[in-house]
């Protein structure tokens, strides 16, 4: 990790009551969503030089998957102006743009960039915010996804999750052989790396709050075992190897413990094994299946599933044990659940005239609402600023990736990659 | 009306670097590649049905003699190595106890000889709630093996969930497939 001066750009003109007040005007998905143009960013040095990445078109495409605004293409442009001096509002008035970025990019050394952009309220004719980011070749796009953020979040009111990435395991079968691969790609799919590549079944990824490691169970050598795996430098260590199940790993918010699953006394049960003691305490003792255990955001609570009654649900236990009580009764079956990172929402799975949904739940009010609209869809999982759930669907025989927003109006798909992608895991956010 | 504030915030971002992120498959665990499905049909037997007897008439056996070992015979309860179970449950049916009773007998009379219960689970529902459940499956043979006295450390379990299905189709006749314990010795 490298920390790197950001300068702001140009004076700041800013009204934070009316900018919050855009969040509320968000209705089918595309269709009324907020009116955006991203101009072509200009190029200030050499064409021999030219960046290898189109960082506006970045931009705009991370802002148009988000379902939240509706971008202007290129062909429409009346104009590309490329600093505040060169606006004329009445140009973007007209197209019935209400917010407009433009920037630039010079070279900054040998490999380095700084881009500089200026994101504007047209109607008011005011710049909104503005920035001066060094960056490198090698890490334009990343760049982009963070000037995303930016704007996100100047105009939405809440964090932008464009600088993330999402781990997810691959299967993918050739002349008999399935090989499945833990993979780790940026939100928009785009740099996928493989971190583990296994010829046995690999389940359940989970990352670390600092989104530097990934805990995942693997059943190498005919046993299942869990394990931890450094995402920048591929060490790994052996976490657990019980007798029978050792899997559904989760960190606890502080990452100094992980909650899992271990059939070791005769039946999966939850169990939370402390990194730094190397303690391991059981949370629950029932004969029932007791797994998937998630972490409340503020570390005090587990939910976890259980067929205690006959059918699986979700309850909730103090991550230090005690009673657990049962959190779903709406539906014959509820599991896998994680909270939502403010903790007042749970995304599970839930089973519906025989179809499996991702759903989520209102903690407060207990009303529970149906998001996905497959037969077989399965864990889901929230984008760190809780605007979207990614999850696992299908598409004719195959298992793809898809998101949801938590209102339900935003959808999409995520076709990353051939043979079945599955188990998705959004990152936390990177830290600023 | 509006209040102009004019800010010079030096911010620090920090841009992650991912340079340092260079992939490094670990690849351990070439085990246990294709073996799971395979039914033993064993070279080291010879079978001597009653069709082909012709005019001898040595053994009056109905289902043949077999010289070898009892696994490798094609014809016994032992060759099903396959139990299916119904959907969400781990009950055993008459059936498949005729069968494990096989099983038993030859395990108990073969203390030397340890077999391995996979449990797997169809693709509904969730992954790790169905590695629970194939885990039961395969405990479910697990008791009903030591009940006709097969010993403990002759048998290792292990639940596969619905990560190694044999068919993948999304229909019933597919995952009725794929909810089952394999017997592997």
């Amino acid at each position: 990790m490298k920390y790197l001066l950001l300068i702001l750009f140009l004076a700041l003109s800013w009204q934070p009551a009316a900018n919050a007040e855009l969040t509320i005007e968000i209705t089918e998905g595309v269709e009324g969503a907020l009116p955006i143009a991203v101009v072509p960013f200009r190029w200030q040095g050499k064409t021999q030089t030219t960046p290898r990445e189109d960082v506006s078109a970045i931009i705009q495409a991370d802002l148009h998957r988000s379902g939240r605004f509706k971008t202007l293409p290129r062909n429409d442009m009346l104009a590309k102006p490329a600093s505040g001096a060169e606006v004329e509002f009445k140009d973007w008035r007209v197209l019935g743009v209400e917010n407009l970025v433009v920037g630039q990019i010079q070279p900054n050394g040998s490999k380095g960039f700084i881009i500089r952009f200026q994101l504007f309220d047209v109607f008011r004719g005011e710049q909104l915010t503005g920035y001066s980011i060094p960056t490198t070749a090698g890490n334009l796009r990343t760049t982009a996804h963070h000037i995303a953020d930016l704007i996100y979040e100047q105009l939405i009111g809440v964090p932008g999750a464009f600088a993330t990435r999402v781990a997810y395991i691959t299967s993918i079968t050739e002349g008999g052989n399935t090989r499945i691969d833990l993979r780790i790609a940026d939100a928009d799919g785009h740099s996928p790396e493989t971190i583990v590549s296994s010829d046995v079944p690999l389940m359940s990824p989970a990352w670390s709050p600092d989104g530097r490691k990934i805990a995942y169970a693997s059943s190498e050598k005919g046993s299942w075992g869990i394990y931890i795996q450094e995402v920048y430098t591929g060490r790994r260590q052996k976490v657990t190897a019980f007798k029978g199940i050792n899997s559904a790993p989760a960190w606890s918010p502080d990452g100094r413990k992980l909650a899992m699953t271990l059939s070791k006394d005769g039946n999966p049960d939850i169990f939370v094994f402390d990194m730094t003691t190397r303690k391991l305490r059981p949370i629950t003792r029932h004969y029932a299946i007791d797994t998937e255990p998630s972490w409340s955001p503020d570390g005090r609570h587990l939910v976890f599933t259980s067929d205690r009654g006959g059918k699986p649900q979700i309850y909730r236990v103090p991550s230090f044990g005690g009673k657990a009580e049962r959190v779903t009764f709406q539906n014959a079956y509820n599991a896998r659940a994680s909270y939502s990172p403010d903790g007042k929402l749970l995304t599970l799975v839930t089973r519906e005239d025989g179809r499996y949904r991702i759903a989520v739940l209102d903690l407060a009010s207990g009303v529970m609402q149906v998001l996905s609209r497959g037969d077989l869809d399965e864990s889901p999982s929230f984008a760190p600023n809780g605007s979207m759930i990614i999850y696992a669907t299908k598409a004719g025989r195959r298992s793809v990736l898809a998101a949801v927003s938590v209102d339900g109006r935003v959808r999409q798909k995520l076709a990353l990659h051939e043979g079945d992608v599955r188990e998705p895991v959004w990152s936390p956010l990177q830290k600023k | 009306m509006f209040t102009i504030l004019t800010r010079w915030v030096p911010i620090t971002l920090c841009l992650l670097i991912f340079a340092g992120c260079s992939s490094s498959p670990t690849k351990e665990g070439e085990q246990e590649g294709a073996e799971v499905t395979e039914q033993s049909t064993g070279a080291s037997g010879t079978y001597e049905g009653t069709e082909g007897a012709g005019a001898t008439t040595s053994a009056a056996s109905e289902a043949g003699s077999w010289s070898g070992d009892p696994l490798d015979d094609p014809y016994s309860l032992l060759a099903t190595r396959i139990l299916y179970f119904d959907f969400d449950q781990s009950s055993i049916g008459m059936d498949n106890r005729e069968i494990i009773r096989a099983h038993a007998e030859y395990l108990a009379s073969n203390p030397h000889v340890s077999v391995r219960l996979e449990g797997h689970a169809d693709e509904r529902g969730t992954r790790e709630y169905n590695l629970g459940l194939g885990e039961r499956r395969a405990n479910a043979v697990r008791s009903l093996l030591m009940a006709e006295g097969v010993a403990d450390n002759q048998i290792i379990v292990i639940s596969y969930g619905e990560e190694r299905p044999v068919s993948m189709m999304n229909n019933e006749e597919s995952w009725a497939l794929n909810r089952r314990v394999e017997l592997v010795y």
